[in-house]
Parts: structure tokens; C-alpha cells; sequence
């Protein structure tokens, strides 16, 4: 009873993935098991590969070996399950990637209208509603260029959440923002983690990691090297390697 | 009656004259630094040289009503009637001289849509089908044979609706099958991706000419015995495949200029191929690629002509057919200045309406 209890439970199931580009071994043996409203955040140097798997679980990029399972749904090249998954799984990523030429409202509407087949009227007002969210519903009617930064970002988050999804993954949210700007979109991303949300976060912003997250994942060279809730994770880094990188980014 | 001056306040003083107005304008755009200042007297005084002899050929000397034995006589003005008296010739050519008006009504409903088109909260269904009355409209008045009009040979079409009828079908259908050309060669399978570079490369490593030329020679052979396909419609199938390579690639050029997040985003949203392209992709490609289509556009437009070569008389071929008359040889001047500008006005029509485009969905600002 016990272990399908742990598997309904479970919302995303990663066993012994690996994923190579071309010769070189980006992911090796990674094994990973997220439960329903788990909050994730992984931390690793650049290269270690912490982005591709996050990219795998939407299947933006492709594994070669192993399974990953989503919601109960294998990934695999059946086309009709990425797109059902993609549904599922919102993505914010480190360079916002609106879409320029439609509206902040439209950027926001345009998931649930052509996806999920929602009339316009229902997807307006749900968009207005996590624009409100975002805190940002002033600016519905006007394009991503004229924004700054962190208010495309929100204005991501929002689109994202628009689609109703389950998990969502976050490919380092800050890293392409003015410092004064990473606030604003982690108190978004902390508001989305009160409110019970599965999130997988590729990020360095320890005291985001410290406040919300379950789990820090630390990763090198393709492999999750060390996994350790936050207090243990900071405060007594197991790995040679994990004592050498939070020394490197904690100075 | 008398009035003070008011005396000005500080924040009312204005920058130097020579800094704005008419000034500013010389100022700014003709001479300023010595070599553009240079270069502004040589032009100003090349155009004092050529100038006068050209408005006194032009306009003082010219003749626009006289008939070619006056305007032989008149000397060295332009002798405009070369146009004038031939103008029914040069728009509709061997078009029916008393069913003229109907060349002329189906040009003018053209026009009219592309005129009223130009404005882009006018894209409605309606206007769709608006289009589609025109069309069948248009053809109608240029065939006949229905509704009483008497039918008229296509061999006979001929002029500015001919070049028109060329052009703007060409370029209508050339864009779309440009498109699907371009997303083929960016596709992942490999027989689809084939079939794409090599129509592409070929199309375009061979010149409009030799097309057209096969299209009405050799392309016949191949034919049934006894099946014949309209000429005009196999030029205008020449046109639409030669002009979609080009086409094809300036799309392609908007695609790989696309920053990779925008499809990683379209599909992370769990947007399928089509609305990908539909929805994010092509609005965003097709407007950098703007200014390069048009380009491509305005040539095509003016290769219309060389379907001369398959001796169909467009809008070129009947002024140089005019031009061979006895009566009117030796006019080519004034013939050629009038034919380039109708070619002009076209021409400008599609640059100054892109431009138009451009400024209206630019969202960066």
C-alpha cells in the first residue's frame, strides 16, 4: 500500500536518465523523484548540465537512455503526449521569451485559447486575474518591448500560469535581470511557493533556496552530485566539490 | 496703433536660426562638412546643366495634340501625341478597340481593392470575399461570354491589364508558396528537406527567361495531343515558381533570424508545429523580411515584361510595337518615359506601402 501511496504521489519520476549531444555525456545516471507541491531549487556551475534537465522534463531538449515520467504520462517521441505534458508543465525561462508582437494580454491568452481551447472571454479574465497576481494588470494592453525586465519576467511567470499547470520549471528566472529587479520576481516565485506550487528551480539565489525550497540539488559535470534540504545543504556541504562552489558564490 | 514689443523671457529664447527651420534643414542634410558641401554644388550644378534643355524638350517645345506629320515639322520639342494618340493601343493592344471599357473597368476595380486594402483594419472576412466578387469580376469583364458580353480571346489581352494580371497573381501566389518552400527546407525530414533545396537552387540558378521559354515551348511537348494550356496561364505558372525560390529564401533569412527562445517558448506553452508558425513564428519572420521581399516583389514586377520572349503583349511590348509604326518611329524617348513612369508609380506604390507596414507593427516602441 505504501509504495503506490509514494507513487500517486509522485508527480515527476526520473530513472537512470542520461543524455548525450553528440559524443559528449551531458547527463549521467540521473535519478530524481518530485512529489506533488515539492519545491526543487538546483544549483550547480554553469555546464554542469542543471538546465538540460530541467529542458528534458518539457522535453525541450531529448533524453537517450532511461524514462521520465510525468504526471503519470512517459515521455517518449509520441507527439500528442509532449504536447499534453507541455500543458502541464509551465516553463519561465532565464531570457522571458514573450512573444514581442502580441500583447501582454495576448502573450497570456494565446496558451489557453489555441491549447486548451478556452473561450477568449474566460481566457481574458483568467490572464487578468494572474496579471493582478504578478501585480502588473496595468500594463495588459501594451508589448513586451516597452516593459523592463523584471516585468517581463512576472509577465512570464503569469503566462505560464495561465495554462493551469502542475509543475513549474524555472530556467535561472533572475540571472538575465538588473540586481534591483530579481526581487520583484522572486516575491512572485515565493507567493507561487505559498500557494502550494510544484516548482523545479534552476537558480543561485541562495536565500530564495534558504526561505522556499524542500531540496537543494547540487550538480557538476552531469550528475547530481549532492542532494540535502537547505539548513544541511548551506550549513554542512557534504561534497568537496558543493563546499568549493557555495564557497565560491556565498564570499 | 502701436504696439510694445513684448520683452522675452529666458525660457522663450530660441536655438539659433541656423540650427532649426529651413536652415537647419540645409544645414543638416546638405552641408554639413565640407565633402557633403562639396558634393551638394556639384549636383546643384549638374542639374543647372541639364535642367533648362530638358523642361524646354519636355514642356516649352513639346506638342501634345499634334499628329506626326506636325510634330515632324515642329522639330526638336518632345512630341507627346506619340503617346496620346496611341494610348488605347498602349493600355488594352490588340484588345478589341470598342470593348475597351472593359480592360479599363476590370484595372480600375483592381486599384480600387489594392487602394482599399492598403489599410489594415480594413482585413475583414469581408474584404476576403470582396476579393473573390473582384476576381471573378475582373475575369468576367476581360473573357466575356457570360451575361451577354461578347467573348474575347485571351491571345488578345494585352497592355497594362496583362502586365497587371501578371504581376499581381505572380506575386499574390509566389508569396505563400515561398513560404511553405522555406519552412520545408528548415524541416527535420529529410525528403521533404531535399525536395526544398533542390527546387530552390535550381529555380533560381536559372534565368526568368529561360523558364518562361520553356514553359511555352518545351513544356508543350509533354502535353496530350490536342490538350493545350492557356499561354498567359503558363507564363503566369513561370512567374509564381521563379519568383516562391526567391521568395523562399528571405523567408528562410526571417526564420533562422528568429531568436531560438521564441520556438522553445511556442512550445513550451504546448503549441503544436502549426500554431508555432502560424501564431509566433511567421508574424515575427515575415516582418523582418519586410524590406528584402519587397524588393523581390518590385523586381518580379518588372520582369513581367520579359514575357515578350513568348510573344505576349504587355504593357512594354505594345509601346515598342507602337514605336515600330512608320508613323511614329523615332519617339522612343517620350514612349519610354511614359511606360517607366506607370513601372514607377507601381513600384512606388509597394515600396511606400511596406514602409507604411513597417512603421504599423513595429511594437518595440
Amino acid at each position: 500500500m505504501n509504495t503506490t501511496q509514494t507513487d500517486n504521489n509522485a508527480i515527476i519520476t526520473i530513472d537512470d536518465m542520461h543524455k548525450w549531444y553528440g559524443d559528449f555525456h551531458v547527463l549521467k545516471n540521473i535519478n530524481l523523484t518530485v512529489t506533488r507541491g515539492e519545491r526543487i531549487v538546483i544549483c550547480g556551475p554553469s555546464g554542469s548540465g542543471k538546465s538540460t534537465l530541467i529542458r528534458c522534463i518539457n522535453r525541450l531538449e531529448e533524453h537517450q537512455r532511461g524514462s521520465i515520467i510525468v504526471d503519470g504520462i512517459e515521455l517518449t517521441n509520441d507527439l500528442k503526449n509532449i504536447e499534453k505534458i507541455r500543458a502541464e508543465v509551465g516553463m519561465v525561462f532565464q531570457h522571458f521569451n514573450l512573444f514581442p508582437h502580441l500583447t501582454i494580454l495576448e502573450n497570456l491568452t494565446l496558451g489557453p485559447i489555441w491549447v486548451r481551447k478556452t473561450p477568449k472571454k474566460e481566457a481574458e479574465a483568467t490572464a487578468m486575474y494572474y496579471l493582478e497576481k504578478v501585480r502588473i494588470a496595468e500594463q495588459a494592453k501594451k508589448y513586451p518591448g516597452q516593459l523592463s525586465g523584471g516585468q517581463q519576467q512576472r509577465v512570464a511567470i503569469a503566462r505560464s500560469l495561465c495554462m493551469k499547470p502542475n509543475v513549474m520549471l524555472f530556467d535561472e528566472p533572475t540571472s538575465a535581470l538588473d540586481p534591483e529587479m530579481v526581487k520583484e520576481v522572486l516575491d512572485v516565485m515565493i507567493s507561487l511557493a505559498r500557494d502550494g506550487m510544484t516548482m523545479l528551480v534552476v537558480s543561485h539565489e541562495m536565500g530564495f533556496a534558504k526561505s522556499v525550497a524542500h531540496r537543494v540539488l547540487f550538480m557538476d559535470g552531469g550528475e547530481i552530485l549532492e542532494e540535502n534540504e537547505p539548513h544541511a545543504f548551506f550549513t554542512a556541504p557534504q561534497h568537496e566539490r558543493t563546499k568549493l562552489f557555495l564557497s565560491q558564490i556565498l564570499e | 496703433m502701436e504696439k510694445t514689443l513684448p520683452t522675452q523671457p529666458a525660457e522663450l529664447v530660441k536655438p539659433p536660426a541656423t540650427d532649426i527651420g529651413i536652415l537647419g534643414w540645409l544645414k543638416a542634410n546638405l552641408f554639413n562638412g565640407w565633402f557633403n558641401s562639396l558634393l551638394t554644388v556639384i549636383v546643384i550644378y549638374l542639374i543647372y546643366l541639364a535642367a533648362p534643355s530638358f523642361i524646354q524638350w519636355a514642356f516649352l517645345d513639346s506638342s501634345w495634340a499634334a499628329n506626326s506629320e506636325q510634330c515632324k515639322m515642329a522639330g526638336a520639342g518632345a512630341c507627346w501625341s506619340v503617346i496620346t494618340a496611341n494610348i488605347r493601343f498602349i493600355l488594352f493592344g490588340f484588345y478589341p478597340h470598342d470593348l475597351q471599357w472593359r480592360p479599363l473597368l476590370a484595372v480600375v476595380i483592381l486599384v480600387l481593392l489594392l487602394v482599399y486594402s492598403r489599410n489594415r483594419s480594413h482585413w475583414r472576412k469581408s474584404l476576403f470575399y470582396g476579393w473573390l466578387v473582384g476576381l471573378f469580376v475582373m475575369g468576367l469583364l476581360l473573357k466575356g461570354g457570360l451575361f451577354g458580353l461578347e467573348p474575347v480571346e485571351s491571345n488578345n489581352w494585352g497592355g497594362l491589364p496583362l502586365t497587371l494580371l501578371l504581376s499581381v497573381f505572380g506575386l499574390t501566389a509566389a508569396y505563400p508558396v515561398g513560404i511553405l518552400l522555406a519552412l520545408g527546407r528548415q524541416s527535420k525530414m529529410a525528403v521533404i528537406k531535399s525536395f526544398c533545396v533542390v527546387y530552390i537552387e535550381l529555380i533560381r540558378g536559372v534565368p526568368l527567361i529561360s523558364l518562361l521559354f520553356m514553359s511555352s515551348v518545351v513544356f508543350p511537348l509533354f502535353l496530350p495531343e490536342g490538350m493545350v494550356i492557356n499561354k498567359i496561364l503558363r507564363a503566369q505558372v513561370a512567374i509564381i515558381l521563379f519568383t516562391a525560390a526567391y521568395i523562399a529564401e528571405v523567408v528562410r533569412g526571417g526564420l533562422q533570424g528568429l531568436d531560438r527562445g521564441q520556438y522553445e517558448a511556442a512550445e513550451a506553452l504546448g503549441l503544436n508545429y502549426f500554431q508555432t508558425m502560424r501564431l509566433i513564428i511567421l508574424p515575427q519572420a515575415l516582418k523582418i523580411v519586410i524590406p528584402p521581399s519587397v524588393s523581390i516583389l518590385i523586381s518580379a514586377f518588372k520582369d513581367t515584361s520579359l514575357v515578350v520572349i513568348i510573344a505576349l503583349y504587355d504593357l512594354l511590348k505594345t509601346t515598342q510595337t507602337t514605336l515600330t509604326d512608320p508613323k511614329w518611329m523615332g519617339y522612343s524617348a517620350e514612349a519610354y518615359i511614359f511606360v517607366a513612369m506607370i513601372y514607377f508609380v507601381c513600384c512606388f506604390f509597394m515600396s511606400n506601402y511596406s514602409r507604411k507596414l513597417e512603421r504599423e507593427l513595429d511594437t518595440s516602441r
